[in-house]
């Protein structure tokens, strides 16, 4: 994906300004920078859920292998299986079963077969590390799951549609660092089959889990805006703005 | 996006599958855009006809009530029509002042009692408080005319039974704002409870983890917080009190006299609507629209300004 000179304003007020990079197909890019710097801002800007957001305006282009996703004629329902998404908090759909979850995204873009879908649930559910522990109970509600457990449903949920992109809105923030770690080792093993882009207020977990790391501050006029892409192990070691120095090394932020 | 099928290689079933996803999500975007677009459609129709029975109201009501509004009709009393001028109705002053005396007191004593028992409620984890709250849930539920029966009974003619020793003062206003209060409050009561809840737990658990006792925590904390929604909450309540009938229905007698005095008997909007549409005289049978107008008005001017009045408080706290 591509941002050129993207910016999100709410209400004529901006929230983050000028973002301009590429994020690489297959890799892991992690979004990082204090609380108001525009990052979770956005990432819904890639998959257009501010559309649904009153008074919330993207200028610039967003682009999806070539297309703009805002411009380029996709409509946002198609756009949106080609872009997942995991929220901060795990949101399982509380009525559905395990086995629903994971194959509502295919239902809802009007897969009924049988064979396919349980052959989707079964791929995503292994994929998102809950096959083993799942596969004997999925006809249980999602609400019988921990945290950590439902977030994977989730991530399998995401995965089930076979998107191009994931978005993770720090994925981890709620829950205990073991499951974190699970998920962060997902993370790494997920790449091959999608291109993901990660929020987090974590520097360790963005080091651990990304190949590129873009850093955004909020300015002066409290709107975010990108002080440095680069790949990580640069970013992390030998940045060239200062302030991504002192923001990794925890002076400020 | 396509999978190149290359000899030799086996299909990625990833990629297969998302090609698979992809294809048919195009092929039945179609469908799905119909029928979302029929369900809005549908939900707008719904939307639609359950406002056409409120504008019908409000079109009738302006177009038979408004051109009884004069001078007169707001500061004379009511007077039968003589055969030289049939349209010698008088005005509804003492109906005006009925209702604000009457209704003022139901107020003066349902909302206090209403928004502290819902303090309680919404403070309260007791047995007790979801018992009260049971019973407040039935109370809204009871029929109003019961209410009417109710101050008869207690106020008007008074009560000698169980004890209990009432001396039943007569027909008047203070019976009707018995009825009024009595009804007000298990209203009052759960949407201040309501509003109440409304404030974020961990805001009380600050206070709490201060060491503070939770009456101070409610008069300092959660009252101010939840002023805006307790203010809209109490004043809906009262706005739906205003126009209720059938608890003044027999309590308050009819005067055709304005009465500041709560002890005599009174007169009042919702009842006076119903005396002059079964009048029969013609021109007092019409004019119950342009008291029914000015009724719907007050309503109205309640209504709106609770909500503009908490948006204003809202605001001002940013």
């Amino acid at each position: 994906m591509r941002f050129e000179n993207v910016s999100v304003a709410f209400h004529g007020r901006t929230a983050i300004r000028d973002v301009a990079f590429d994020v690489p197909k297959n890799k892991v890019t992690s979004l990082i920078g204090p609380s108001g710097s525009g990052k979770t801002t956005l990432l819904r800007a890639m998959n257009r859920l501010h559309d649904m957001t009153k008074g919330a305006v993207v200028s610039g282009s967003i682009r999806l292998g070539g297309t703009d996703i805002y411009t380029g004629g996709i409509p946002p329902t198609l756009l949106r299986t080609r872009i997942g998404m995991v929220f901060q908090r795990p949101n399982p759909f509380p009525t559905m079963s395990i086995y629903d979850n994971v194959v509502s995204g295919l239902r809802f873009n009007g897969i009924r077969k049988r064979s396919v879908l349980e052959e989707a649930a079964e791929s995503a559910l292994i994929a998102a590390a809950l096959w083993d522990s799942v596969s004997n109970r999925l006809k249980a509600h999602a609400s019988t799951l921990s945290g950590g457990e439902q977030q994977r449903l989730c991530i399998a949920r995401a995965l089930a549609v076979e998107p191009e992109v994931l978005l993770m809105d720090e994925p981890t923030s709620s829950l205990d660092p073991i499951s974190m770690r699970l998920i962060e080792e997902l993370v790494s093993e997920l790449k091959s089959r999608v291109t993901i882009v990660i929020v987090t207020h974590n520097m360790q977990q963005a080091a651990r889990v990304s190949d590129l790391c873009a850093f955004f501050l909020m300015g002066e006029d409290r709107a975010g805006e990108q002080i440095e892409v680069a790949p990580t192990k640069k970013l992390f070691s030998k940045p060239d703005d200062p302030r991504t120095l002192d923001y990794i090394q925890g002076r400020f932020g | 996006m396509t999978t190149g099928v290359i000899e030799g290689i086996p299909p990625d079933p990833i990629l297969e599958r998302r090609e698979m996803v992809q294809r048919v999500a195009r092929k039945t975007l179609g469908r799905r855009i119909l029928i979302s677009r029929g369900m809005v459609a549908l939900s707008g129709t719904a939307l639609i006809l359950a406002l056409v029975p409120l504008f019908a109201i409000l079109y009738s009501l302006v177009e038979k009530g408004l051109r009884w509004w004069s001078v007169e009709f707001f500061t004379k009393v009511p007077q039968f029509p003589s055969l030289i001028d049939p349209n010698a109705i008088g005005g509804i002053s003492n109906a005006i002042i009925g209702s604000l005396v009457i209704d003022g007191i139901a107020a003066l004593f349902a909302i206090p009692i209403g928004v502290v028992a819902g303090l309680f409620l919404a403070e309260s984890i007791s047995k007790f408080a979801s018992m009260l709250r049971t019973t407040a849930e039935i109370m809204t539920g009871l029929p109003s005319i019961l209410l009417g029966i109710f101050a008869y009974q207690m106020i008007v003619i008074g009560f000698d039974e169980w004890g209990v020793k009432l001396p039943g003062i007569g027909f008047s206003g203070v019976a009707g704002s018995f009825a009024i209060g009595v009804l007000m409050i298990p209203v009052i009561m759960k949407a201040s409870e309501t509003a109440l809840r409304g404030v974020p737990t961990p805001i009380r658990e600050a206070g709490l983890a201060l060491g503070a006792r939770r009456g101070v925590i409610a008069r300092k904390v959660v009252i101010p917080t939840a002023l805006p929604g307790l203010i809209t909450a109490v004043l809906l309540a009262f706005s739906r009190a205003v126009g209720e009938t059938a608890p003044i229905l027999w309590v308050i007698g009819a005067s055709n006299m304005v009465e500041w005095n709560p002890r005599k008997e009174m007169a009042s909007m919702p009842l006076q609507i119903f005396e002059s549409a079964t009048s029969p005289y013609v021109a007092l049978r019409d004019e119950a629209w342009g008291i029914a107008l000015f009724l719907v008005f007050v309503v109205l001017v309640i209504n709106l300004g609770s909500r503009l009045f908490a948006a204003w408080l809202q605001r001002e706290r940013r």
